[in-house]
């Protein structure tokens, strides 16, 4: 018996050993894929989020006017002590461009932040005054806007490292004075709307590449496998094209006086131009060309994989052939339709150039919104809060696609 | 093998020199580029024995701004508007202009002089149209709005700088007091008021290249544009028109993008092309004005009538403020933007 | 004719070409008894899954006619001929349950629910599937997969069903168990079976008739003892069981007998089938459980070599060379004998009534 016992301890030592060895080669295996992703994709993702928080001009530059302010109500006229941190805190600034910097993100809360704190750090180094009063006596005489609250309020409120100002106003929320969230004004208020629109246009694309790609991708995959490759390269053909090239190509055929417009003109089935190019339709149209591809492949590799026998077992079973497509056929392309509905649609979602270059500013969507605030506002923590949303919403659309997986195995 | 290792040092002294004999200069495009090629960029080529890397943009400084941050900076002069060169020269984008290397200051226009940067031209946000469709001529921002005298569709640039004071103006505002009025927030409703008005009749540009092909297209009917555009366009046999009144005018600068290793070749640049005879040869190539005082004395009067700085022409035209939009830009076009992508 | 001497299917004349120039199946005439199992047996290319496919509906004749019941059924589409139809990967909707597949041709025909699941339960309880309506075809062996795709087909009181080498995909033994269950499935129902396979041992077992075919054209059509016993021609004769082949010329002909001279000099004597005359080159075959090893030799015998032994369990599969060219295989049941020794001179004798001489 123990003899037994022994051989069984060696035999689960010589197990684990085993197992160990094929973690180690595993883990040596992926070694390299991992450090990739690490750094092409976890980094840069990181960075966007940390961006959308991080909050370090104010606290880093006049960490003493922050401290000074910390007990203020941000309603009652700010205390002495406060101009004298700020005047302490300016002189230390000893670069221009550290100045620039605390001026730009005050202007990004208040407009005219910028030349009030410009001009008072020029001004520096100030007569020595006697007391704090003396020095708030002397900024006010620079500039009657330092009697104010505002320029205070905007320093008080982002004395913090981190901010949740620009994750609010990607949704159109911010922070009133006393702190409470609440609704943005209606005519600063955007992102809601270029939200919606944005899933709204991406719903449309989607459901006008599926009704396209679906008769194809089933025209594909019933012919002889030589025919279907070569009629596959036509579908790829968008793919091989830079996109700009494309969208360009769409100008010279959708404007007032392009081949679209002339053909119908030419055949009489319209008298005025048609309006194509700036505006909804030219966005949709374009997107579905760039994105059938990406509908047509899932659709046609599941389609692929389904035999002919299906549809003709039920038809033997007595049922309509429509009938028969409709009920055995389609229900078991429901992944495929999913993998390109759903490929389309986060796709579609992340879309700039098109809606830029063909679409008016009505027609833009949130990738739009993320470019005017990193390349024109500079203001890259608004850029890196609305790049979070758009990639919150992509996560939130794959886990419902994963949840509906789950439920429905045909899907999976 | 021997004879390649040799040679190795001489291929990358080469490379080098060739490195160091680029220099990258970044400006607005389109008819503007070509005239500063011929009037800067080739003679400088020559003079210096440098090979001259042109880079367009539309004026985003966002570019810059990366360069500077990752401390990559591959552009070595910049063209910029004013407001952003003020505000890059804070924010420590734009290294400080060595005006030792340049000339006295008294030599150019007042406001040519910066800090960071040197004004080399003059040009105009102005009311252009297409002569030949419009008979009767619209001569101010307040025909720009009139849709029922002009019917048609209007061009302006997507973005609030320019459209707030042309609306204010359109409003009923002089010139001179259209940045006392923009500074209240009452000026500000009003402004946007006015150009929500005029929405449904616009269509945005975003190159300066645009309008006048709006315009030759017949998509528009009147386009706000920058003066030279309008000029190239003329020259090229196109009948398009310019109304001085309610024009905007400002400078643009040249800047040298903090960190680039080129910064001593920038600077010698900058010195050749600010002389006079080059900035007389720039506004024969495009009615842009000059900033050098003597460069005005080269000019025959037929090309300084065309200048925006003609005394015609901005007699009834405003100032840029660009201590203005440095102030509270960022606030307008933002809610322009909230406003346009509705 | 009356109405029951009516075939419940015939197929009259029928041909059937895809490209224009070869023919798939050629001047088919074939008739389909009431109630039978008729199996159509043939090499792949033969013309017999063409065959099933044009009586499914599936594939129309280029020429002739197919009559059900005494009517012409070639315009009928194929989902309102009332035929079960179970095919080779048994084509099971896998996006549906079992009982879901099964009850599918009867929600096709607007059944109402009650009775829906009545004749589905029933119709699984008939394959010995009761209690798995509920899973998924991917849950269920190939063997239960096969079942259900019966189920499904017949669970409508089809007119007729046809299956496509149903049993293809199993496994050997899994496969003659299923034999067995078909036949006795066919048995209890009483319904027209016509079944496609390639596989004669299968046909053998099942059929009531078979119909054999080769390169487009229908050979014979027996019963399973007539088609081993007297096959029609050469062709059936080797497809159809194992065979012992041997050349010659025909010596003399007596009336339903023939004397052929083999190529070995030796002569036997069998049954003729066919037309020929002195001289004629023929084909003389037998079953290998007919030939006799003898010691010495006698009337229809020739001289053999013991090539190979083979113990195969319930028989002795003895390979004999004949005239050092041709080889005859022998059947000889366990127990008769000492076995002989490889290398051993013997004699085979080949029973005139087994003989078949084929022209």
């Amino acid at each position: 018996m123990e003899a037994v016992a022994d051989t069984m301890a060696d035999v689960r030592v010589a197990l684990r050993r085993d197992a160990r060895h094929r973690t180690a080669t595993a883990l040596i295996l992926v070694l390299p894929l991992a450090l990739f992703l690490l750094l092409t994709f976890l980094v840069p993702i990181g960075a966007l989020l940390w961006r959308a928080v991080d909050n370090p001009e104010i606290a880093r530059a006049v960490p003493r006017t922050v401290a000074a302010l910390a007990r203020w109500d941000a309603a009652s006229p700010p205390p002495d002590q406060a101009y004298a941190a700020f005047v302490a805190d300016l002189q230390a600034l000893r670069e221009q461009t550290d100045a620039g910097m605390l001026a730009r993100r005050l202007n990004t809360e208040v407009g005219g932040a910028r030349s009030l704190v410009m001009n008072a750090w020029r001004a520096q180094p100030l007569p020595a005054a006697v007391d704090a009063a003396a020095v708030r006596a002397q900024l006010i005489a620079l500039d009657p806007r330092w009697e104010e609250p505002w320029i205070w309020q905007a320093i008080a409120k982002n004395g913090a490292r981190l901010t949740p100002d620009y994750l609010l106003a990607s949704v159109d929320l911010k922070r009133a004075a006393d702190g409470s969230i609440v609704t943005m004004e209606a005519d600063r208020s955007a992102f809601r709307r270029i939200l919606a629109r944005t899933f709204g246009i991406a719903a449309i694309v989607t459901a006008i590449a599926l009704v396209l790609a679906y008769p194809l991708a089933w025209w594909l995959s019933t012919m002889a496998p030589r025919r279907a490759n070569v009629l596959l390269i036509v579908v790829l053909v968008p793919f091989w094209t830079s996109i700009l090239v494309r969208v360009a190509a769409w100008i010279v055929l959708l404007q007032s006086g392009g081949l679209v417009n002339q053909a119908l003109r030419g055949i009489g089935l319209i008298d005025q131009p048609l309006a194509l190019l700036f505006n909804r339709t030219g966005v949709v149209i374009a997107m579905v060309h760039i994105l059938l591809p990406f509908m047509v492949l899932p659709l046609y590799s599941v389609m692929k994989s389904i035999p002919r026998d299906y549809v003709r077992a039920a038809v033997s079973l007595g049922s309509h052939p429509l009938a028969a497509f409709l009920r055995v056929y389609v229900p078991q392309t429901y992944a495929g339709v999913a993998a390109g509905s759903l490929l389309v649609f986060i796709l579609a979602i992340g879309y700039y150039v098109t809606p830029a270059l063909l679409g008016g500013p009505e027609d833009q969507m949130l990738s739009y919104s993320v470019a005017q605030y990193a390349n024109v506002h500079l203001d890259w923590g608004m850029a890196c809060a609305l790049g979070s949303v758009l990639l919150a919403a992509t996560l939130v659309l794959y886990a419902i696609y994963r949840r509906l997986a789950r439920m429905e195995p045909a899907l999976a | 093998m021997k004879r390649l290792a040799a040679l190795l040092p001489l291929i990358v002294i080469a490379l080098h020199a060739h490195a160091e004999g680029t220099l990258t200069v970044v400006n607005f495009g389109g008819a503007n580029s070509t005239a500063q090629k011929k009037a800067y960029y080739e003679p400088f080529e020559k003079s210096a024995g440098v090979k001259i890397l042109p880079v367009e943009y539309n004026g985003e400084q966002a570019k810059v701004k990366a360069m500077v941050e990752t401390g990559k900076v591959t552009w070595d002069v910049v063209e910029a508007e004013s407001a952003d060169l003020d505000r890059g020269c804070d924010e420590g984008l734009y290294e400080q202009l060595d005006w030792s290397r340049i000339g006295p200051k008294s030599d150019f226009l007042p406001a040519a002089v910066h800090a960071c940067g040197i004004g080399i031209f003059v040009w105009s946000t102005v009311l252009a149209y297409d002569a030949s469709r419009l008979k009767d001529p619209p001569k101010s921002w307040a025909d720009f709005w009139d849709v029922k005298r002009f019917p048609g569709k209007r061009a302006l640039r997507k973005n609030a700088r320019f459209n707030l004071e042309f609306a204010l103006m359109a409003d009923g505002v002089k010139p001179a007091e259209v940045y006392k009025v923009l500074a209240t927030k009452d000026g500000v409703e009003r402004a946007f008021r006015k150009l929500a008005e005029l929405r449904p009749h616009l269509q945005w540009w975003e190159a300066g290249a645009q309008p006048p092909q709006f315009l030759v297209a017949g998509d528009v009917v009147m386009a706000s544009a920058y003066n030279g555009r309008i000029d190239a366009a003329q020259r090229e046999g196109r009948n398009l028109a310019i109304a001085w009144a309610g024009g905007i005018y400002d400078l643009d600068y040249w800047a040298i993008p903090k960190g680039t290793p080129n910064r001593d070749l920038a600077t010698r640049y900058i010195a050749f092309a600010v002389g006079p005879d080059r900035q007389a040869e720039f506004a024969r190539l495009i009615s842009y004005g000059p900033t050098a005082h003597k460069a005005l004395t080269k000019l025959d009067a037929k090309t300084l009538a065309l200048l925006p700085s003609a005394p015609a022409n901005v007699k009834d035209a405003l100032k840029f403020d660009f201590r203005f939009w440095s102030d509270h830009g960022e606030a307008m076009e933002k809610r322009f933007n909230a406003w346009v992508t509705q | 004719m009356t109405l029951a001497e009516t075939p419940l299917v015939r197929f009259a004349g029928v041909h059937k070409s895809y490209d224009g120039a070869t023919l798939a199946v050629r001047d088919l005439d074939l008739d389909v008894q009431r109630g039978e199992f008729l199996t159509l047996l043939g090499p792949s290319g033969s013309g017999k899954t063409t065959t099933l496919m044009m009586l499914a509906g599936f594939e129309t004749p280029s020429g002739g006619e197919i009559l059900f019941d005494g009517r012409p059924i070639t315009g009928t589409p194929p989902h309102r001929r009332n035929f079960g139809m179970v095919f080779q990967n048994y084509a099971l909707f896998p996006h549906l349950t079992v009982g879901e597949n099964v009850a599918y041709p009867l929600t096709v025909r607007r059944v109402s629910a009650a009775e829906c699941t009545t004749r589905v339960n029933n119709a699984l309880e008939m394959v010995r599937l009761g209690g798995l309506a509920s899973r998924r075809p991917d849950q269920l062996s190939g063997g239960q997969r096969q079942r259900v795709a019966l189920a499904r087909a017949l669970v409508f009181d089809p007119a007729m069903v046809l299956m496509d080498e149903p049993l293809g995909a199993l496994d050997k033994q899994l496969r003659e168990h299923m034999q067995v269950e078909l036949k006795d499935l066919h048995r209890r129902l009483g319904v027209t079976f016509v079944y496609v396979t390639h596989d004669q041992g299968e046909a053998l077992a099942m059929s009531d008739r078979v119909a054999v075919f080769n390169d487009g054209a229908l050979q014979q059509v027996d019963t399973a003892e007539r088609l081993y016993e007297e096959p029609a021609n050469r062709f059936v004769a080797s497809f159809v069981g194992d065979n012992t082949a041997l050349a010659g010329h025909v010596a003399a002909i007596d009336a339903d007998f023939a004397d052929v001279t083999l190529d070995c000099h030796a002569t036997l004597r069998g049954r003729l089938i066919g037309p020929a005359a002195p001289g004629t080159a023929v084909q003389v075959t037998i079953r290998p459980e007919r030939v006799i090893v003898r010691d010495g030799g006698g009337a229809n015998t020739v001289p053999a070599t013991v090539q190979d032994v083979v113990y195969l369990g319930d028989h002795l599969r003895l390979r004999c060379g004949i005239d050092g060219r041709t080889t005859a295989i022998v059947k000889r049941p366990v127990g008769s004998g000492a076995a002989p020794a490889i290398g051993a001179r013997t004699h085979l004798e080949f029973p005139a009534e087994h003989v078949r001489i084929y022209p």
